[in-house]
């Protein structure tokens, strides 16, 4: 029996990537919405969610669709004179931060909330411009919502498998992450190989979450 | 130039309607007084700048901080500080990081406040090193105070400081903010709805009553129209500054003088020439028309009525000042509506008033 380790690799190289730029994205918006009084935020909000409850194959099919050939931004891509996305790394990677961004956004979301308007008050009339007081105050004191907001997109975008198939195929090397390979490995009855990495994911998402756990347990200090 | 802070706020939420004007001396204590409701700690946001959604003008000692729309500074420009009613520390910060936050943002020729007077002047030189969660509530208190002061503050802020304590924490704290009084050339804000705190700190008042100012002046001016509206008569009085004069210690008393005449009082602790506050409650103030000899009560003062309301059935207050003296401080005296029409007293009549009692503030 060999075992191919490359899906391995591909899929926690796409969860490190997707992971940070979702920290860039998902910030300023989870910030925004914890703080506007814009009639935009609820629209905005339940858009980030979406991915929550549509199928991973209905958001796959949709992003086929736009990134490709025919697709809007397939388009301006190709006179750009880059290639278009689907079947390559980096459509996986755009994917993933739709298929992800809730699990980033609304830990943030939430931490930002709990803080209340005292400390960045607290903060002003101490003479921290916004931007000071948003990474000297706030991001410390939301710092279990960024461990959390981390932790989960993470595990998730490991864990994606609908909307790789379709927008990423099956391309070893490419897109072939570790959950399409171990619906390769069933599909030609190699049920070793689709064990171990399966046996894998069940461990590496257990560790994940009871890491979690312990760390925002750790955290619950009271607060006064 | 005279220094003085000039403020005017408008606004408008749901019932509540402010529209408060007015203008205190840019030294000492001015408080914001009133009772819950009145608006007081919405000027104090203002000031501050917290409140950028309220129109209003401010000027402080010369400088425009806030003009009708045209003019915004935003909080973190203007050189305040901020003590905020529950200390508001950052939970992520020890007491040290804490008091620093506001003096690291400084340029070095803009910190005139320094960390060792800051800290010794406050007494929170042990807690530097603890995480704020571990302290209790007077204990925080001291650490925002500290955390303002550090700011090297034009002006300092402080809203209902002592509000959250109980009844030791505030007794605890309240010589160190006596502290800032004495030592501190900053002026200081203090808002507070509690008359025994202002009466102790404040030099002027700004009597608030639902968003407009009732009154505003030295504290003993205005804290008299006050105690002369108050219904709840049994703690009205009125706050005398007296100078000690002299001790006898054979009879345990001291003697004061202040701007109505002398008054003997128990012992206090104070030197010869020292200031003190003292409290006298209307209750205990009662009049005569001619000078009694054959009293037990020792300070007789000669009076003349000043203004005269009924404050409930069959009790009258009047407000008194010293017979010659049109300047004096008032004198607030509640005595029964019987008395009253007995003695057939009216504005501008002559009378005595025979101090029972007067309470120490400081």
């Amino acid at each position: 029996m060999v075992m191919d380790w490359q899906p391995v690799w591909l899929s926690l190289q796409l969860a490190t990537v997707t992971t940070l730029l979702l920290l860039v994205i998902a910030t300023p918006l989870a910030w925004w919405l914890s703080q506007t009084r814009s009639f935009l935020k609820q629209p905005i909000a339940a858009i980030v969610a979406l991915p929550l409850v549509l199928p991973p194959t209905v958001l796959g099919f949709y992003l086929l669709l736009l990134l490709g050939p025919q697709g809007a931004v397939g388009q301006f891509m190709q006179q750009l004179g880059l290639d278009t996305l689907p079947f390559t790394f980096a459509g996986l990677v755009v994917a993933s931060i739709f298929y992800s961004l809730p699990f980033m956004v609304q830990p943030l979301h939430n931490a930002f909330e709990s803080l209340g308007s005292e400390p960045l008050e607290s903060a002003a009339t101490l003479r921290a411009s916004p931007f000071d007081t948003f990474i000297n105050v706030v991001v410390p004191l939301a710092r279990p919502g960024f461990i959390t907001g981390i932790v989960l997109s993470f595990a998730h975008t490991i864990g994606e498998f609908g909307v790789i198939l379709m927008i990423g195929g099956n391309i070893p090397g490419e897109t072939q992450v570790l959950s399409i390979a171990i619906y390769d490995h069933v599909e030609m009855l190699e049920y070793s190989q689709a064990h171990i990495l399966s046996a894998g994911m069940v461990l590496f998402s257990f560790v994940v979450l009871l890491s979690l756990y312990y760390v925002n347990h750790r955290f619950e200090m009271p607060r006064r | 130039m005279k220094r003085e802070i000039q403020a005017h706020f408008k606004a408008s939420r749901g019932e509540f309607h402010l529209d408060a004007r007015f203008t205190l001396p840019a030294q000492g204590v001015s408080a914001l007084f009133g009772h819950s409701g009145s608006g007081k700690t919405t000027l104090l946001r203002c000031i501050a700048g917290l409140e950028p959604s309220i129109d209003g003008s401010l000027t402080v000692d010369g400088q425009c901080w806030q003009s009708n729309g045209a003019l915004f500074i935003p909080p973190h420009k203007r050189p305040i500080g901020y003590v905020f009613q529950e200390a508001h520390l950052f939970a992520h910060l020890n007491v040290q990081q804490n008091i620093t936050f506001g003096q690291r943002r400084l340029k070095p020729h803009e910190r005139s406040m320094t960390f060792d007077d800051v800290v010794a002047m406050l007494g929170i030189s042990h807690l530097l090193k603890r995480a704020v969660t571990y302290l209790s509530g007077g204990e925080r208190q001291r650490v925002a105070i500290a955390r303002a002061l550090l700011t090297s503050p034009k002006l300092l802020l402080m809203d209902e400081p002592l509000s959250a304590l109980d009844e030791q924490s505030r007794a605890d704290i309240l010589p160190y903010l006596e502290r800032l009084h004495d030592e501190l050339s900053t002026p200081i804000i203090y808002v507070s709805h509690s008359q025994k705190e202002v009466s102790r700190l404040a030099d002027y008042l700004v009597w608030l009553e639902q968003g407009k100012v009732q009154a505003e002046g030295p504290l003993q001016r205005v804290m008299g129209r006050f105690d002369l509206a108050a219904t709840h008569g049994d703690e009205a009085g009125e706050v005398v500054i007296a100078k000690v004069m002299q001790h006898d210690e054979y009879y345990c008393l001291s003697r004061l003088q202040c701007c109505c005449g002398e008054l003997w009082v128990k012992r206090v602790a104070g030197e010869v020439g020292d200031e003190v506050r003292v409290h006298i409650p209307a209750k205990d103030v009662s009049i005569t028309l001619e000078p009694a000899t054959d009293s037990s009560i020792q300070n007789i003062w000669p009076m003349v009525v000043d203004a005269i309301s009924e404050v409930e059935q069959g009790q009258v207050m009047l407000q008194l000042r010293a017979a010659g003296n049109r300047q004096s401080p008032p004198l607030l005296s509640r005595i029964t509506l019987k008395s009253f029409e007995r003695l057939q007293l009216s504005v501008a009549s002559h009378c005595y008033a025979q101090i029972k009692s007067v309470g120490l503030l400081s």
